[in-house]
């Protein structure tokens, strides 16, 4: 059986070498898995289904969901620890240096020139999703309230989804108790 | 200092929480929350926290919180060991909310994710997370201002992130790149980086 160290190495290793989030972590974490024999190839599957419904950080879930199946609630903390723990080193390091070099001439137009492109890869996400998630007339519409809401209006990102999560949630139950009628 | 600590875990407890769209929907919660309602950072630092967040190993989600616990300790003037502390609790708080759901729906889940009722709840969080990405990005480009009264918001670009022409350029040519070639976002960047040590 795996020890929680290996666990924890494993997906320390895995968080290292991904760079660009979630996506990039499913083929890897999926490898690892199946050349260990910890997790069966048909069981990894259902976690990597289950981790893209669940809310959260797919590579989060992805590590809560893998660590339990290998060795339940101990083997889920130690993959996420390790999945964690190298972004948060890199990080840190990051920020201490960064607070000494950013007056730096060459450091603030390396910047200026990278800002632009950070947002646009922002747009990048808003627009693929927009088009995966909005199929019907009602989700064009409830994507722009939201932007429009949040952008212009300046109302706060999570009343908007706790309303909707009602709302939603009120519709669906009245839809359930027509039908037993 | 305490109290601070505090408040950061709960901000970032809460963004773990409404988080139902992986990094981007992360990112623009995490700004929804530090910049917009307790504006602890302003855009432009906040922009290159993104940059940043986008270009090093690691989920980009806890790569952004990390630092952002750690600027807004450093920025409240506090010494590095306790922005560390920062950190710490950013980190801490986002993940938790997904151990506390995974554990409490385990049972569930299963069969969760295929029940009518959940689909249906996701078909309206997912456009509204797209609307919360895009209103992010909308809100790092332009300072909108809307008094109550007048007819239309005042809109201005936010002067730090596009000073100019060329930085539009720069936004315009990232997006085609990433959207229409499926360029690596990090080869992007880095690019974006070096031009603007060429252009400015």
């Amino acid at each position: 059986m795996a020890s929680l160290w290996q666990i924890t190495g494993v997906f320390a290793k895995i968080g290292t070498f991904t760079i660009g989030g979630g996506y990039a972590m499913i083929p890897v974490i999926e490898r690892e898995m199946k050349e260990r024999g910890w997790i069966d190839e048909d069981e990894i599957e259902d976690v990597v289904v289950l981790a893209q419904s669940a809310p959260g950080l797919l590579a989060v879930n992805m590590a809560i969901f893998a660590g339990y199946k290998i060795r339940g609630l101990k083997g889920s903390l130690a993959a996420t620890f390790g999945a964690v723990l190298p972004s948060f080193l890199i990080i840190l390091a990051i920020a201490m240096a960064f607070t000494n070099f950013k007056d730096n001439v060459f450091i603030q137009k390396f910047f200026q020139g990278l800002r632009p492109v950070a947002i646009a890869l922002i747009v990048v996400p808003a627009v693929t999703m927009a088009q995966k998630g909005c199929k019907s007339w009602w989700q064009w519409l409830l994507m722009l309230i939201t932007l429009f809401l949040v952008a212009f209006l300046k109302v706060s990102a999570i009343w908007v989804l706790v309303s909707i999560l009602v709302v939603s949630i009120a519709i669906t139950m009245a839809a359930e108790g027509r039908k037993k009628k | 200092m305490i109290g601070l600590l505090l408040q950061i875990f709960a901000a970032f407890f809460f963004i773990g929480i409404f988080n139902f769209g992986g990094g981007g929907a992360m990112i623009s919660l995490i700004q929804d929350s530090i910049v917009n309602t307790h504006h602890w950072m302003d855009a432009e630092a906040f922009t290159d926290i993104i940059a940043i967040s986008q270009t090093t190993p690691g989920p980009i989600g806890i790569n952004c919180a990390t630092y952002v616990g750690y600027e807004v300790m450093h920025a409240a003037g506090y010494s590095n060991a306790v922005a560390v502390a920062g950190s710490t609790a950013a980190t801490l708080a986002v993940v938790l909310p997904s151990f506390i759901i995974f554990f409490l729906l385990m049972r569930v889940f299963n069969h969760f994710h295929n029940d009518p009722r959940f689909v249906t709840v996701m078909s309206a969080l997912k456009p509204a997370t797209a609307g919360l990405i895009g209103a992010a990005a909308l809100i790092l480009s332009f300072n909108i201002d809307w008094q109550a009264g007048s007819l239309l918001p005042q809109v201005e670009l936010v002067k730090s992130n596009f000073p100019d022409w060329k930085s539009g350029l720069l936004f315009a040519g990232a997006f085609v790149a990433t959207y229409n070639f499926k360029a690596n976002p990090i080869w992007v960047i880095l690019a974006g980086g070096v031009l603007g040590l060429i252009i400015y």
